[in-house]
């Protein structure tokens, strides 16, 4: 096992939120939120659709050094579809294709052709691509679909068994079905798609001939932490500037309007740029520490999420000021203070739970203009680094090819896909989680 | 009998096909007549009036066999038609003069823009008639007037700006929903006055939506009662106010505080509990680079007075008077208070940080607004324990639940409410909550900063029997600050009028009330507006 610096954050923010969640447990306030966003249909759709891709995320946190592949540090992820990532055409192919996207001199015959050659891998198996080629795939799905069949009736019959042996009773649950059908959507959906892999380049290759669908899947990691790592390093900062410059005025507000309006008249992308060129000469310096390639991407992926935490705080500390501005003022606040509650009590008790509404869209937002800011920053090379898979670099290499006739469109579509899912699911969760931990939209229940 | 002006034929009003708001209702509406739709809140007043201009939200739906006004059925016009009602035929004037202008418009614009809405005049024509309207709602020096934004005028001529709002159109009907409930006894006595001058010089006929009977019973002349949605007694004013059919309207009316209750008030000294001397509360007004200090607002300037224990001193005034800002300064929670604050020997205001915060369980405070001086994310046990943790930190947390569903008890709440959240209540009850959160620290004194204002007559009443009951059962002592002397009248043992900033004049209840020798207090109690049938 290998531990990476954003492996470790990763499991240590799992091991929190576990904590946070177990000690949660029970409590009676807690009870009636959480009932609501177990009611509510598309709060648990999209909670299932985040799980997945975070669970794919956590597979790909669990790095080793591999016994063949000449001692790489691979992930658990890279481990299980290692057919993927060892299916590497020559160049570009269309998803699905049996040959390569653009004609080359092929020997037919002992005669040297200008012709489209044969995939070292994508429908290898097949003597005559053009004819046999529809039917083969439909053929392969059906296998892929009964597969991911087998394993959802596995899985959810495993589950309900233990969970009735473990509760003793049938769970009231308004859900049930949406979140059953989601959970098989996804599981066929993956298998189909991971069988017919084994056979195609699903999402086609890309311009060194790496299968699409493995970056694709790959980036999933690089966005999640980029949007967690980064929101972790940005909150904390932001709540706690923000609340103390409106809760306490005075010089305290001074201090802080005056930080962040320093840093807001700096341009970000200059400090990111000068961030990540510090972190590539100091680990050119200390060869020695940074070995390996993935370490030092990682490392680079790391300042990353710091630096982009750092430049992007003042944005909610200034929302944050403003409605402490307004909430100090609130007779419940002036109560507190006629009750003798101390500051911080009423820093805690009075003013976080009531702008935490707030705090909660503008993460889901920044989480999503974190993933698309990777992208940009890619474009001018001050992003991850070139050898992260990232829907960034994805789509960077694949701007390039946008004014190629025929246009070279599935790298594009596929970084587009995934980042869509995991965004609007993102959005819609925390629409319901809003809702749910707000008394007030429960009047009318 | 005159032909009707609007006649309403049995209204109904339905919210999301199964809340039923207005229920069946039939009234009319006679030119040149003032008619009142009293009833307390949520009774669907208001729903009323905006079925008729049919500006009911999405939700609602309208059930009614005919609304017509001089004969047309409203139901029956299309929306453009309505468009021209509105306004034009029918006009309506909203409680809150504050929002209903907008604040970056002048309000000779805002005049000019209704008036073009309805009359193609030139731009010369309109300034004129702008002027003319100004001067029926009597601004004062309209000229110069006409140019100002709506935060340079006070709120009683912000009405008068809706109100010549309203008249552009030059309607047959006018519709005023609670028009002076956010305005001072004084200004509303003008207000009403000034709305019975132009009905009399237009003919028009005013609907009147108010929940306050005692100021309906001066201006109207016929009333309807509504109760939940249902008209439960019409009537000639004069017939409904001295001979109540209905039992709702009879507990209406006896639940109204009268001035003459305070005769039966038994004066006993007693020993001083609170000793306020030559207390200020200034503002400093700064200006420039540096922020000089250059004067200073007098909220508060040079008051004096003593509660004796148990008892209540009733602190009256109009808004801005500085009686708020003495209340909450007297505790400590703004910044700017001067003078000594002795509440049983202790001087509060020599006192700071830890030392400060130790004493805050001998004088508590309840707010106006029962909506915002409760936290929306807190559970009403939370909030109720919130004091007891923070100054009794040595009672253990079942001692604590325990004394929580005590008090929640004595404030007459059902036992289940700890684990509720504020919202779930109505207005008199989350009052209610907040009596229970200051009585957990066991005050001496409890600064009551207008807490009957904001709720209805009935609802009123209980509060104040509830606040009386408290004082007798545990001795507390009561700085009750209020705009309404027949309030007063039945809690306050001792008035203290203030009139910006100072004390003008202060003494036993009945002599203030009856006797009062100072110009001032005797103009607040002539605008009081007093029940007129009932003084037999």
């Amino acid at each position: 096992m290998i531990f990476l610096w954003t492996d470790t954050l990763i499991f240590l923010l799992l091991l929190v939120l576990i904590g946070i969640a177990c000690a949660l447990r029970g409590k009676e306030p807690i009870q009636r939120p959480l009932n609501k966003i177990t009611n509510s249909r598309v709060g648990m759709v999209s909670l299932v659709v985040l799980l997945f891709y975070v669970f794919v995320g956590l597979l790909d946190s669990i790095h080793f050094k591999s016994n063949h592949d000449n001692n790489e540090i691979i992930s658990l992820l890279d481990y299980c579809v290692t057919p993927l990532r060892d299916h590497n055409e020559k160049t570009y192919s269309a998803p699905f294709a049996a040959t390569l996207y653009s004609k080359e001199m092929v020997a037919k015959e002992g005669v040297m052709q200008w012709d489209f050659p044969r995939l070292a891998y994508g429908g290898k198996h097949l003597t005559d691509p053009e004819s046999e080629k529809t039917g083969d795939i439909f053929q392969k799905s059906m296998i892929g679909f009964l597969i991911g069949f087998a394993v959802f009736i596995t899985l959810t019959s495993l589950f309900s068994a233990g969970y009735y042996l473990l509760v003793k009773k049938v769970p009231k649950f308004n859900a049930l079905y949406p979140v059953l059908i989601s959970f098989f959507c996804i599981v066929t959906v993956s298998s189909l798609l991971g069988y017919l892999s084994l056979y195609y380049h699903v999402f086609g290759t890309d311009k060194v001939g790496e299968d699409v669908f493995y970056q694709a899947i790959k980036s999933i990691r690089t966005g999640l932490v980029i949007g967690t790592l980064t929101t972790l390093v940005m909150l904390p900062l932001a709540i706690l500037f923000g609340i103390l410059a409106g809760f306490f005025r005075g010089w305290v507000d001074d201090l802080i309007q005056y930080i962040y309006t320093t840093l807001n008249s700096i341009p970000g992308v200059l400090l990111i740029a000068a961030s990540v060129l510090m972190v590539q000469v100091y680990m050119a310096n200390h060869e020695a520490e940074f070995t390996s390639v993935i370490v030092r991407a990682d490392m680079r992926l790391l300042f990353l999420c710091l630096i982009l935490g750092v430049t992007s705080w003042t944005g909610l500390c200034r929302l944050l000021r403003a409605e402490t501005l307004k909430l100090r003022e609130m007779e419940y606040v002036q109560a507190a203070r006629a009750l003798g509650v101390k500051q911080h009590a009423i820093l805690l008790q009075h003013i976080l739970p009531n702008v935490m509404h707030i705090v909660l869209i503008s993460v889901v937002l920044d989480f999503s203009s974190l993933v698309l800011a990777e992208a940009v920053l890619s474009y001018i090379n001050i992003g991850v680094d070139p050898t992260t898979f990232s829907w960034g670099n994805m789509i960077n290499g694949a701007r390039l090819e946008m004014a190629r006739e025929p246009i070279v469109w599935w790298s594009l579509s596929a970084a587009f896909i995934f980042m869509f899912v995991l965004v609007l699911a993102a959005n819609l969760f925390a629409d319901v989680v809003q809702d749910a931990f707000d008394p007030r939209s429960a009047v009318n229940e | 009998m005159t032909k009707s002006l609007l006649q309403v034929e049995k209204l109904s009003v339905v919210f999301n096909t199964h809340h039923k708001v207005v229920d069946d209702i039939s009234f009319d509406v006679y030119p040149g007549e003032t008619f009142a739709l009293v009833g307390e809140s949520g009774s669907g007043k208001s729903i009323t009036a905006l079925s008729v201009l049919r500006l009911l939200p999405n939700n609602a739906t309208i059930q009614a066999s005919s609304i017509t006004l001089t004969g047309e059925n409203l139901l029956k016009k299309t929306e453009l038609e309505m468009c021209r009602i509105r306004g034009r035929r029918i006009a309506l004037i909203f409680q809150d003069p504050m929002s209903s202008l907008n604040p970056v418009m002048t309000i000779g614009d805002q005049v000019a823009e209704a008036i073009h809405q309805h009359f193609p005049l030139s731009k010369s024509d309109t300034q004129q008639r702008v002027l003319e309207l100004l001067q029926q709602v009597e601004l004062p020096e309209p000229d110069k007037r006409i140019k100002d934004y709506p935060h340079q005028l006070s709120g009683g001529q912000r009405q008068r700006v809706m109100i010549a709002i309203a008249l552009a159109g030059k309607p047959d009907l006018l519709i005023a929903d609670e028009p002076t409930t956010s305005l001072d006894v004084t200004i509303q006595a003008q207000i009403l006055s000034l709305l019975k001058n132009i009905q009399k010089e237009t003919g028009m006929g005013l609907w009147l939506i108010s929940h306050d009977l005692a100021l309906v019973s001066t201006i109207a002349d016929r009333v309807a009662v509504m109760q939940k949605g249902i008209i439960v007694e019409t009537g000639n004013s004069g017939d409904l106010f001295s001979r109540p059919q209905h039992p709702y309207t009879q507990k209406l009316l006896s639940a109204l505080p009268s001035i003459q209750s305070c005769l039966n008030h038994i004066a006993e000294q007693k020993l001083p509990l609170l000793e306020v001397d030559d207390f200020h509360c200034y503002y400093p007004i700064r200006k420039g680079l540096f922020k000089r200090i250059a004067g200073y607002v007098r909220a508060v300037d040079g008051v004096s007075f003593t509660i004796q224990k148990g008892k209540t001193l009733a602190l009256v005034g109009e808004s801005g008077c500085g009686k708020t800002t003495l209340g909450k300064s007297l505790l400590n929670l703004i910044p700017g208070g001067a003078g000594t604050v002795k509440i049983d020997g202790i001087d509060l205001h020599a006192l700071s940080g830890e030392s400060l915060r130790k004493q805050r369980a001998n004088m508590q405070i309840i707010f106006q607004d029962p909506f915002s001086s409760m936290n929306p994310r807190m559970l009403v046990g939370d909030i109720v324990a919130e004091g007891i943790k923070a100054l009794f930190p040595e009672i253990g947390e079942e001692q604590r639940k325990d004394r929580v569903s005590l008090l929640l008890e004595q404030v007459g709440l059902p036992g289940d409410s700890a684990l509720r959240y504020p919202h779930e209540f109505s207005g008199g009850q989350r009052q209610r909550i907040c009596i229970a959160r200051a009585l957990a620290v066991r005050p001496k004194l409890i600064v009551c900063d207008e807490p009957t204002s904001a709720l209805d007559v009935s609802v009123q009443a209980q509060i104040i029997a509830l606040l009386k009951t408290l004082q007798r059962e545990q001795g507390i002592s009561y700085l009750f600050i209020t705009h309404d002397l027949a309030v007063v009248a039945e809690i306050a043992d001792e008035i203290a009028v203030m009139y910006q900033g100072k004390i003008i004049e202060q003494g036993k209840v009945e002599k203030i009330l009856f006797e009062s020798e100072h110009e001032y207090t005797k103009k607040l109690i002539a605008a009081l507006p007093k029940l007129e049938n009932n003084s037999k």
